[in-house]
């Protein structure tokens, strides 16, 4: 078993965390696991992306050109990385920022609110946590005790945050 | 028997050891300068000094306590890491106008805004001993060297540099003096402000340095009175002599 | 398959884990200057070195950052640097002056695309730099070269060691991908800095003993050359001991992939996944680039009909290869320049390519 996932959206949407999340839930069930930032210059200009291996096997490399899921939180994201993914694969797509049309037949797609439904919740930034959870829901790779263990490392300290966090950590695994 | 009192001796700061330096040269005079005030505040067995490139470089063949070298222009970055990792010990380095002026400029001015808690011995003999009498960033205007053969020339090599009035105004420099050697009055007057300036990082009070103008009989064409003339009737004017900064009080 | 051992996991980038390894390893001072794609190890020192209590210093070059190093070691303490290309190469300064001065001190390249500015992606263009002496004058370094965070943090552990033991700058050599890369890693255990007594040489004032000088200045006739020679007996000493490689697979192998560092990791992809159709591949990974596992990838490629060479680079450890294997005409190249990572497909179409 090999997962190829690459995450993105603007600076600001929280990817790298999302990515972090999924790494550490990896770990944390003894697969074998990157994770690898855009870095420095390319993350001028608003747009970021991470991209995260998981799997039974050693990682060759933590870069990779195509994936089994994207979890697209933007518009430009989309644009740059919708011919990327392999067939068979999964978009998961942030609704609340990009309408229109996927041409693609070849892969399926998952249109979902993310950042409508994390306004509802009253921190329009917690979008890429609700991701993390339909991601967790779609997949089911880890544990929800994982998970929230790895949110409460990675808000570490603060309680509101932390709790905020696995609402949407909830409202996400609810949605599919 | 007449009592008989020992009035004068080697410090036990140098070595027993013949000089290199060429005669009317002030290296000498500044090493045992540094070597006496080492004696008098009982540190010699917790200093630790560092030679620059330079005429200079030899100065662990005199000195009798810990010394290092370190790459031309770097001494102030060597003794930020000694002290940073030894604050017990009291670390000094001795660099010449090329080391300290030229290509080291960036390692003094950092260490001096750091406030680095350690003492500068800046010796400017307007010129590069060890290469062969080069121009250096202190040569004054019209000064002859080997590669300013016909006197420094202000269009195309620009002023003498003045680093102590540039150091002065950092806020990390406790205690700034200018000295010379080329009389005995000056002698004791460089003595009290090397002294003093090794006292200020015993009593922790951050970065001390002194310039002392020096003289260079065999690079400035010069006799050993014709040199000492030049510091008293030219150097001194345009390197005017006393403390520039004092924030020690 | 080999899974990761749950529990005290901690999921790092290999430029923390560097920083961690050098805390634990007892590292007394750290000094630094921003560059990517190494900056997380700087910003990473500048807290943890102060948590411990112990010198963390963002110097103004990389001139200044290697010449504290210098001091640090002078004065007994373990100490390292770290940068990327176009700083390291100002490192070479110093570099050359710890090898001269007999000091140990741990260098860390987190290697970038160049010449020059180059770009901020992977590369493995500074192996010339590292393994022939980036600086003036007939020395060495030992040069370790990981392929992953765990061994980002291993080696680092180890290159202050090998440092203390021979007395001269070793060098940590990684790249862009693994500095930024995270992957899970396993700490070991907590050291205290050492301790200068431990350092008969260390300048730490000269209390109750003789005067002690470092210097690399050796002016009277035959004294340098004399000095030399000793550089050089504890280099042959290191050539014979400290050799360090991984082989998969090479003894029967018709080709033998050869790779360091992240092109390694894709390379093994590839000879793994081949090697399920029965193919006869084998990898060799030199980890100590140098010294270079001259003598056992002669002894491995004696059999092999094929050598191919991956690199992130234009080809330069494999001029290495070639000295080893001692026949051209079995070796084969595959590199990627500027910041170019080699995709496991490219990788397995230059192995079915050699094996035609």
């Amino acid at each position: 078993m090999t997962e190829e996932i690459i995450c993105a959206g603007f600076g600001g949407q929280g990817i790298m965390i999302l990515g972090k999340l999924m790494a550490y839930s990896a770990m944390r069930k003894n697969f074998n696991v990157t994770w690898m930032p855009s870095y420095g210059a390319e993350v001028r200009g608003g747009t970021a992306h991470c991209m995260v291996v998981i799997s039974d096997k050693e990682v060759a490399s933590p870069v990779i050109s195509l994936y089994d899921t994207a979890i697209i939180m933007n518009k430009p994201s989309l644009d740059k990385f919708i011919g990327k993914i392999r067939p068979k694969g999964t978009l998961i797509l942030n609704s609340s920022l990009v309408d229109g049309k996927i041409k693609r037949k070849d892969i399926s797609v998952l249109r979902i609110p993310f950042t409508d439904i994390a306004h509802k919740l009253g921190n329009i930034r917690v979008a890429n946590v609700i991701a993390f959870g339909v991601y967790m829901s779609k997949k089911k790779l880890f544990s929800k005790e994982i998970a929230k263990k790895g949110i409460t490392i990675a808000f570490g300290g603060n309680k509101e945050l932390v709790s905020l966090n696995i609402r949407a950590l909830e409202e996400g695994l609810k949605v599919v | 028997m007449p009592k008989v009192e020992k009035i004068f001796s080697k410090p036990k700061g140098l070595q027993d050891a013949p000089t290199h330096y060429c005669s009317g040269c002030g290296h000498g005079t500044i090493h045992r300068l540094v070597a006496e005030a080492v004696d008098e505040l009982g540190i010699r067995e917790r200093i630790i000094g560092i030679a620059p490139v330079g005429c200079a470089v030899l100065a662990y063949d005199y000195w009798n306590f810990d010394v290092t070298e370190a790459a031309h222009g770097r001494p102030p970055a060597v003794a930020t890491g000694i002290k940073r990792v030894r604050p017990d010990n009291i670390v000094f380095t001795y660099q010449g106008d090329g080391d300290l002026a030229a290509i080291g400029t960036a390692e003094i001015v950092h260490a001096a805004n750091r406030g680095e808690n350690i003492t500068v011995i800046f010796v400017n003999n307007g010129t590069y001993g060890m290469t062969g009498g080069q121009m250096a960033p202190t040569t004054l205007i019209g000064q002859k060297t080997a590669t300013s053969i016909l006197g420094r020339d202000l269009v195309r090599d620009g002023y003498p540099l003045k680093i102590s009035e540039m150091l002065a105004v950092l806020d990390g420099v406790k205690y700034l003096e200018r000295t010379a050697v080329h009389t005995p009055a000056d002698v004791l007057k460089t003595k009290r402000a090397i002294k003093k300036a090794f006292k200020n990082q015993i009593e922790k009070k951050g970065f001390s340095m002194v310039e002392v103008l020096s003289m260079c009989p065999t690079y400035t064409g010069r006799s050993i009175n014709g040199s000492i003339k030049w510091i008293k009737e030219r150097v001194s004017k345009d390197y005017p002599l006393g403390v520039l900064k004092d924030a020690t009080k | 398959m080999k899974k990761q051992k749950s529990k005290k996991v901690h999921l790092m980038t290999g430029n923390e884990a560097v920083g961690e390894a050098a805390v634990r390893a007892g590292c007394g001072l750290y000094a630094g200057y921003p560059i990517t794609p190494q900056n997380e190890l700087t910003a990473f020192m500048s807290k943890r070195m102060t948590e411990k209590g112990r010198a963390f210093i963002q110097s103004e070059s990389e001139l200044a950052a290697i010449s504290m190093v210098f001091g640090a070691s002078v004065a007994g303490v373990r100490t390292m640097t770290s940068s990327s290309s176009p700083g390291i190469s100002l490192k070479q300064e110093g570099i050359s002056y710890l090898a001269g001065c007999k000091l140990p001190a741990v260098i860390v390249n987190v290697m970038r695309g160049g010449p020059g500015l180059g770009n901020i992606a992977p590369s493995q263009a500074d192996y010339f730099q590292a393994t022939k002496g980036g600086g003036h004058g007939d020395y060495r370094m030992i040069v370790l070269a990981p392929s992953s965070a765990q061994e980002s943090m291993d080696f680092t552990i180890s290159s202050f060691d090998l440092a203390d033991k021979y007395r001269m700058p070793v060098m940590v050599l990684t790249d862009g991908m693994l500095g930024q890369m995270m992957e899970p890693v396993r700490l070991p255990v907590m050291q205290q800095p050492s301790s200068a007594n431990q350092k008969p040489w260390a300048l730490t004032g000269a209390k109750g003993r003789n005067p002690r000088f470092i210097k690399s200045l050796f002016l009277k006739p035959g004294e340098l050359e004399g000095f030399n020679k000793l550089l050089q007996r504890t280099y042959k000493e290191i050539e014979k001991k400290e050799v360090r490689y991984e082989a998969l697979g090479c003894s029967r192998a018709e080709l033998i992939v050869v790779a360091y560092g992240s092109a390694s990791r894709i390379a093994r992809a590839s000879v793994k996944d081949l090697r399920k159709n029965k193919k006869h591949i084998g990898l060799f990974r030199p980890i100590t680039l140098w010294p270079f596992p001259e003598k056992v990838l002669k002894r491995l490629t004696k059999k092999a009909k094929k050598v191919l060479v991956v690199e992130m680079s234009s080809g330069q450890m494999l001029e290495d290869v070639r000295l080893a294997v001692g026949d051209d005409s079995k070796i084969s190249f595959y590199g990627r320049m500027g910041g170019g990572i080699p995709a496991k497909e490219e990788i397995d179409k230059e192995i079915l390519k050699c094996l035609r």
